[in-house]
């Protein structure tokens, strides 16, 4: 097992750990702003996921531009959502808002199976897309590439819109107290929404990364993805956009080195492992890597 | 400026405000006293447009020669930007957004970007110490000086009719004093007031008039002169003095 073998999996870690970055996000982002565990989160990576299928097949319509209707296609899935699920369950108790989004994520679930077939489908990108770039001993694909570039650039642009923009402070106020804000003059609907389209939008186009990166889509998918999100979210600290980042990328790395550094018996219990780690953090953080605590909050 | 009519409010299924009729005249600053209870938070919240009441009226004049706009049932983000201005209990600033942000936040419906940066230069003027921890996070602020926050973000709004809820609360006699000699200064200025405190001797002294409420209802009323010599009050609030 030599360092380019190590540098390979690392490469394989951070390409995983953007997608679940990008899901855990905007997880993150739901929870901080209405207190909303969202457990159909990971269904609209399934939604992105089909989207790109459909619009891919569409002829003359360029990758690039498919790229972008997907995270439109994300967002307004998700501005739907919270209009008909979440926004009239504003106000109760945390659970019953949690009890409708695993609501909401049965009926997308089956929806998809309804209207699409449980039977998996095969995704693949442009030719030109699948070229292997060889980096000394590292190798992976263009779209490997892609996905952390685009990844990485969302975040980014996201980071400078929440700490950067009136946008931004308006939804930081928000998630700190709705009643304040409304007293600022801030549309907290308005601002509850476009959280959810932002959020949802890099849910999305991390269905489009998934595709891409495993070539087979099927209505079910969003499970893997929605709670790998929710334990990167709840690594990093719910609530925090830097913590899920990282506690995407953490996750991913983790759960690729568990698998490539010890002998293949194990690796069926990568799950297993990614909760041990899990336990083991919050064990250690009870708040994750960058929560605050409650008391702090208030 | 503000008309309060036979005001009925509900929370949940309490029924908290059984009746309300209050007045504040342009320029005056009026307080709200009374017991833990009484309904004071509610009556301020639902002038600011946090809670619908349940039928009554709610009647503002901005200016003395406008016509008076109802605000029952308006959403709070609405009224805001008719120039009333609620400073919360319990401060209600942004912990995790720094003093510049919070500050900014008090303007957030403001379209004058450069009457915006002449309130922002003013405010830190009137507290100084606020203006020194611009891009310190809220949270990491002294009592005191959260509360100086509180009020100069509510100010930033540039509001006619400021509405302070227990700006006393928690903090030490002098910040007190200074606290309220800044809020004269504020109200000479053309800024009505109105205010709930618990501390009733320094609200009386500082308010024109008073209110003062109990179990839902208001059950007495008139100059603060006169209250501070009712004997009722005296007991009451006034700590037998």
């Amino acid at each position: 097992m030599g360092a380019g073998y190590i540098a390979q999996q690392i490469v394989n870690g951070l390409i995983l750990g953007s997608m679940y970055a990008l899901v855990a996000i905007g997880f993150s982002m739901i929870y901080g702003i209405i207190r909303l565990i969202n457990f159909a989160h990971g269904d609209i990576v399934m939604i992105g996921a089909f989207a790109t299928l459909g619009l891919m097949a569409i002829p003359g319509v360029p990758f690039p531009l498919v790229a972008v209707m997907v995270l439109g296609v994300g967002g307004l899935v998700g501005v739907l959502i919270e209009r008909g699920a979440f926004r009239p369950m504003r106000g109760a108790p945390q659970v019953t808002g949690f009890i409708a989004s695993l609501a909401v994520s049965i009926i997308l679930q089956n929806l998809g199976i309804l209207i699409l077939s449980a039977q998996p489908r095969n995704f693949s990108f442009p030719a030109y897309l699948q070229v292997m770039i060889n980096l000394g001993p590292v190798s992976f694909r263009l779209v490997d590439l892609m996905i952390m570039v685009t990844a990485l650039v969302l975040m980014l642009v996201l980071m400078a819109v929440v700490y950067r923009t009136k946008l931004g402070v308006a939804m930081r106020a928000t998630a700190e107290d709705l009643d304040v804000a409304r007293l600022m003059g801030i549309d907290i609907n308005r601002t509850i929404m476009v959280t959810f389209a932002i959020g949802s939008a890099l849910a999305g186009i991390a269905g489009l990364m998934w595709g891409g990166k495993f070539g087979q889509i099927d209505p079910l998918l969003g499970f893997v993805p929605g709670l790998k999100a929710f334990v990167a979210a709840v690594i990093g600290g719910v609530g925090s956009i830097a913590g899920a980042m990282v506690g995407g990328f953490v996750l991913g790395l983790a759960e690729v080195l568990f698998v490539g550094l010890l002998p293949p018996i194990y690796s069926a219990y990568r799950d297993a492992f990614v909760f041990s780690t899990l336990i083991v953090i919050l064990l250690i953080l009870p708040n994750g890597l960058f929560g605050r605590s409650s008391e702090e909050r208030a | 400026m503000l008309r309060v009519s036979d005001l009925h409010v509900y929370r949940g299924r309490t029924y908290v405000l059984k009746g309300i009729d209050l007045e504040v005249g342009h320029g005056e600053i009026v307080a709200l006293i009374g017991a833990n209870g009484a309904g004071k938070t509610t009556t301020l919240r639902t002038v600011s447009g946090l809670l619908r009441p349940k039928s009554g009226s709610i009647a503002y004049r901005p200016r003395p020669e406008a016509e008076p706009l109802e605000l029952a049932g308006m959403p709070a983000e609405r009224i805001v930007r008719l120039g009333i201005s609620h400073c919360p209990e319990g401060r209600g600033i942004f912990a995790s957004l720094s003093v510049k942000e919070n500050l900014m936040l008090g303007a957030y419906t403001r379209e004058d970007p450069q009457g915006v940066e002449q309130d922002f230069q003013r405010v830190c003027h009137l507290f100084p110490i606020l203006g020194q921890r611009l891009e310190q996070r809220a949270g990491s602020l002294s009592g005191g000086e959260q509360e100086m926050l509180a009020v100069a973000r509510a100010l930033m709004s540039r509001p006619r009719l400021l509405i302070l809820d227990e700006p006393s609360l928690g903090l030490a006699p002098l910040l007190v004093e200074r606290l309220f000699e800044t809020l004269r200064d504020i109200n000479r200025e053309g800024v009505t007031i109105l205010l709930v405190e618990q501390n009733a001797v320094m609200a009386l002294e500082l308010a024109s008039r008073a209110y003062v409420m109990e179990t839902g209802r208001i059950s007495l009323a008139g100059p603060s002169r006169e209250l501070m010599e009712d004997e009722a009050v005296k007991q009451a609030y006034l700590g037998g003095l």
